[in-house]
């Protein structure tokens, strides 16, 4: 890359892509975190959840298969703690930016456009993972929590993945939703998705009219996902999980082009 | 109108060949999807080493036409090209700086990152302590931009927009917020961008920065162009009327018993407007006009006579057109 740019005349010369990616991420990452009002939350959040329903309260209970519920709902907490971050994040944040200007100013740059999602992507990614290893910790100090290395890589990377349809719903929500609007269609959005998706009522307790429209959500097959990864009872298939998130991505991803394409003609 | 303000009468030196422009739109229209016309048919365009001031009131296109060239937004008809290229060609969007007003930037990042970030976005940045200088950030490149105050977020705004070295830059409001001496700071600088050769189209709001820092004022009002020329022929255009007479117009203020009636009368006042116990007049022949003003009224006192202002030019052409 760098030996074909030295090449070209330099009036020509683009920077390194790479290099474009990685330093987005980097500040991303960075600025986030920094943002306490947004990184304590986002972590804050399935946490105290977790610490009050896994931790103190429910103790030495179990969901069958001979699994924790201590254990069971590490799964639940880190999916709620995902799309929490996605949500937050990416929803709230990215409507802000367009509302200021900010977006608009980056895009009136070299910078590619994908360079400024994939930063948003990646942040959310990281703060997934950042709940993961927290909650983890937890649940072993204070919950008599077992978990083999295998059990944890891959609640992980289920988080990892899973940020990606949140994401991709986070993005639809920052085009669709008026800006002074967005914190609480956040709101309306993440506390309903995550009860309806069983993350803090296993669904058998949960009417089954409920029952049935769960599978709508991404967080419902993430969540499946996890609990079988993790050797708790889950219900439905590995295929039929990932063909739910898989068409949650592209509806979402589909539902931000347009709404993205109709903004830019509009402006 | 249009095409008489348009002629090349109005703008004195030839200008450039279509070809030596460095941005230029040509006969836009833009319709907004709610039925809203807010360019209609205009054509301008900007050249090397030119600082252009585009003004008009608020919703007179300004911030469309800009939109335009920076690429982000398309035309619904017309064509928009920055060196030759369309203005979403990130090749184009290489020589190109933009400052724009903005509500809010990422607050958690201090100043010297987000100069880092924009300056990674080009193969051939301006050199990092060349931007510091030129914006007035010494002392606060280590500040989050959340601590900063209005006029110093303001000069980061303006430091992102250097930071390619663009050869042509965008500065939309560029000094709100400042103070008087980092608006003069940042007038030298702009000038002394124009002089490498650098093209600067700057939107304003303060007239005086207009007049005191364009070599060319665009006036656009409803989408059109208005009037086009240096501050000095935009400001006689402005006030001498539709007759499109000599540079000579004043501006008369004095207390006097005379009706604007009777001042309308006078031959060579074009115009005539009463503020409490002033009255102010535009006249072509100011030596004329003061002479049968005082042969008419003996009590006439507080006389002053001025240039016609960039304010008064503008208001006049802005205004019912």
């Amino acid at each position: 890359m760098s030996t074909a740019a030295l090449l070209l005349p330099s009036a020509n010369r683009r920077p390194n892509a790479v290099g474009i990616f990685l330093t987005e991420i980097r500040f991303e990452v960075l600025r986030s975190l920094r943002t306490r009002v947004y990184s304590l939350s986002a972590i804050g959040f399935p946490v105290m959840f977790y610490c009050l329903f896994g931790l103190l309260m429910n103790r030495d209970v179990t969901v069958g298969n001979g699994v924790l519920l201590a254990k069971y709902l590490l799964g639940g907490y880190s999916v709620f703690g995902s799309l929490g971050a996605a949500i937050f994040g990416i929803g709230v944040g990215v409507a802000l930016d367009r509302s200021a200007g900010w977006l608009e100013l980056k895009r009136a740059s070299p910078m590619p456009t994908l360079a400024y999602v994939s930063s948003k992507c990646a942040m959310a990614v990281v703060f997934s993972l950042i709940i993961v290893c927290v909650l983890t910790a937890l649940g072993i100090a204070f919950g008599h929590v077992h978990l083999t290395f295998h059990e944890f890589i891959s609640i992980a990377g289920l988080a990892v993945a899973g940020s990606i349809p949140f994401s991709c719903l986070g993005l639809a929500m920052a085009f669709l939703i008026p800006p002074n609007a967005a914190g609480g269609v956040a709101n309306l959005v993440y506390l309903p998705m995550s009860f309806l998706s069983g993350l803090w009522v296993p669904l058998r307790f949960l009417p089954k009219f409920l029952q049935n429209i769960a599978p709508a959500f991404p967080t419902y097959h993430l969540a499946q996902l996890m609990y079988a990864s993790l050797g708790a009872p889950s219900w439905g298939t590995v295929l039929t999980h990932v063909i739910g998130l898989l068409s949650f991505t592209a509806l979402m991803a589909g539902i931000t082009y347009v709404a993205f394409r109709r903004a830019e003609q509009n402006s | 109108m249009h095409e008489i303000l348009e002629a090349s009468e109005v703008v004195p030196q030839p200008s450039q060949p279509a070809k030596d422009a460095v941005a230029t739109l040509t006969n836009i229209t833009k319709r907004y999807a709610n039925g809203v016309v807010a360019l209609d048919g205009l054509s301008l365009s900007l050249h090397p080493g030119e600082i252009v001031a585009l003004l008009g009131p608020n919703g007179a296109g300004k911030s469309t036409a800009v939109k335009l060239m920076m690429g982000l937004s398309s035309p619904t008809s017309g064509t928009a090209r920055i060196f030759g290229l369309d203005p979403r060609n990130t090749a184009a969007r290489l020589r190109t700086g933009v400052m724009l007003q903005i509500g809010r930037a990422p607050e958690m990042l201090r100043v010297r990152e987000h100069l880092m970030i924009f300056r990674g976005y080009y193969a051939n940045p301006m050199p990092y302590a060349d931007i510091i200088k030129a914006a007035g950030l010494e002392g606060i490149e280590e500040r989050f931009f959340g601590e900063l105050s209005g006029g110093q977020k303001q000069r980061v705004l303006f430091g992102i927009a250097l930071a390619g070295d663009p050869d042509l830059i965008f500065l939309d409001e560029p000094t709100v917020g400042l103070d008087i001496e980092a608006r003069r700071l940042m007038w030298a600088e702009i000038r002394a961008l124009a002089a490498r050769g650098k093209t600067v189209l700057l939107t304003t709001h303060y007239l005086e920065e207009a007049d005191a820092l364009a070599h060319r004022i665009i006036v656009i009002n409803n989408g059109k162009v208005v009037c086009e020329g240096t501050p000095n022929e935009v400001k006689s255009r402005g006030t001498s009327g539709a007759a499109g007479s000599t540079g000579a117009v004043r501006i008369i203020r004095c207390v006097t018993t005379l009706t604007a009636n009777h001042l309308l009368a006078i031959p060579s006042v074009s115009h005539v407007e009463v503020n409490g116990n002033f009255v102010t007049i535009t006249s072509e022949q100011a030596e004329a006009t003061l002479r049968e003003m005082l042969a008419l009224d003996q009590s006439l006192h507080s006389l002053e006579v001025q240039r016609p202002a960039l304010e008064d030019a503008f208001l006049a052409l802005t205004s019912n057109n």
